[in-house]
């Protein structure tokens, strides 16, 4: 599955059920357990529905977190 | 420095708390987590600002590159409430957008200012003025989400009135561009926004944000009658930040004090503080 991942693209393996969902992206990306929020086709996906939230092809996602900023 | 950089964010007049919505706190000192050189000074400059909110910004995870060390690691989540901002946007779409994500990653670390959001909707980005219209708008939309708005805004006194008007929990005009360093440039502006934003409604909060360049320009903002002083570079580019620090906490506390003292009119001429009478010297005209 492809998808645009902060503004990279990212393919994603896709399992044996066909569905590839959020906590299978951060899994791909390392980033599990780490404070992220996600954000699907600009809406926000909250962290509880991580793992329901299948993936689509050509979605673009943005997985952010905090940085020092004034 | 670690012996005159206590750690007590008190003020002397702690009686005065900075409310801002649902929350107090006994600093009236805001500052950035930004450009810094290192964590260990920042954690060092924070200490010694006395500061109990810290502003943080939004960004993308680096998706294949070393992750190195996080702001999360370097941040006591503890001690200070986060106050996240939504710098960089430049439609009320995007600062929505940044404004949900940073309230989603507050609730997941469990930090009090998952539902607060220091509001940017900046229209130029070489001046980094805010745009007035997207501020209210974005100010309605999140406000009927459920955050309590802190609205950068500039000094303008009727922009700002109608950020408040749109909810806005607190209102922080620019005393000039972001990082500029020149302080409060017009006085004027900022004491007709604290008069029309208090108006009625003397609590409301009013926070000097941005263009602080160095102490007195915070002890100036203070004793004009903001509530707080909101600054990042000011501090993080100092040549000894951590001093600088220190500086702002007192030119934080100076300013108050010296705003509930009340200030002596300006006269145009002298009144001298030593008596006349009795003075054994020729006095001219007399």
């Amino acid at each position: 599955m492809t998808l645009t991942v902060n503004g990279q693209r990212v393919d994603l393996p896709v399992d044996g059920a066909g569905s590839v969902t959020v906590v299978d992206l951060l899994n791909h990306l390392k980033l599990t357990g780490q404070p992220c929020a996600v954000e699907v086709n600009k809406t926000l996906v909250p962290k509880r529905s991580h793992a329901a939230h299948a993936l689509r092809e050509n979605d673009t996602i943005e997985v952010v977190t905090l940085v020092g900023g004034g | 420095m670690s012996s005159a950089a206590s750690n007590s964010s008190a003020s002397p007049t702690s009686a005065s708390s900075l409310v801002i919505g649902t929350r107090s706190f006994s600093s009236r000192l805001v500052v950035g987590t930004g450009k810094y050189k290192d964590f260990p000074t920042m954690q060092a400059a924070l200490d010694a600002s006395g500061s109990q909110v810290v502003t943080v910004a939004v960004r993308r995870e680096r998706l294949y590159n070393e992750k190195g060390q996080s702001l999360l690691d370097a941040i006591d989540l503890k001690r200070y409430t986060i106050l996240p901002n939504t710098a960089g946007c430049f439609t009320a779409e995007d600062a929505i957008r940044v404004a949900r994500l940073g309230r989603e990653l507050l609730e997941q670390l469990g930090n009090p200012g998952a539902s607060w959001v220091k509001l940017e909707v900046l229209g130029d980005k070489k001046t980094l003025l805010p745009d007035p219209m997207g501020t209210v708008e974005a100010t309605r939309q999140l406000v009927a989400e459920g955050f309590e708005v802190l609205a950068y805004s500039s000094d303008d006194p009727i922009a700002a009135l109608r950020i408040k008007q749109a909810g806005a929990t607190a209102v922080m005009p620019a005393g000039s561009p972001i990082g500029s360093g020149q302080g409060v440039l017009n006085r004027s502006n900022i004491l007709l926004c604290l008069e029309l934003l208090k108006q009625g409604d003397p609590t409301y909060p009013v926070i000097v944000d941005a263009g602080v360049g160095a102490a007195s320009d915070t002890a100036i903002a203070m004793e004009i009658g903001a509530d707080g002083v909101l600054l990042n570079t000011a501090i993080a580019h100092a040549k000894d930040p951590v001093l600088m620090a220190h500086a702002m906490k007192h030119a934080t506390w100076a300013g108050r004090e010296s705003y509930l003292a009340g200030r002596i009119p300006r006269k145009l001429y002298a009144s001298a503080s030593s008596p006349f009478e009795g003075a054994i010297s020729y006095i001219p005209g007399e």
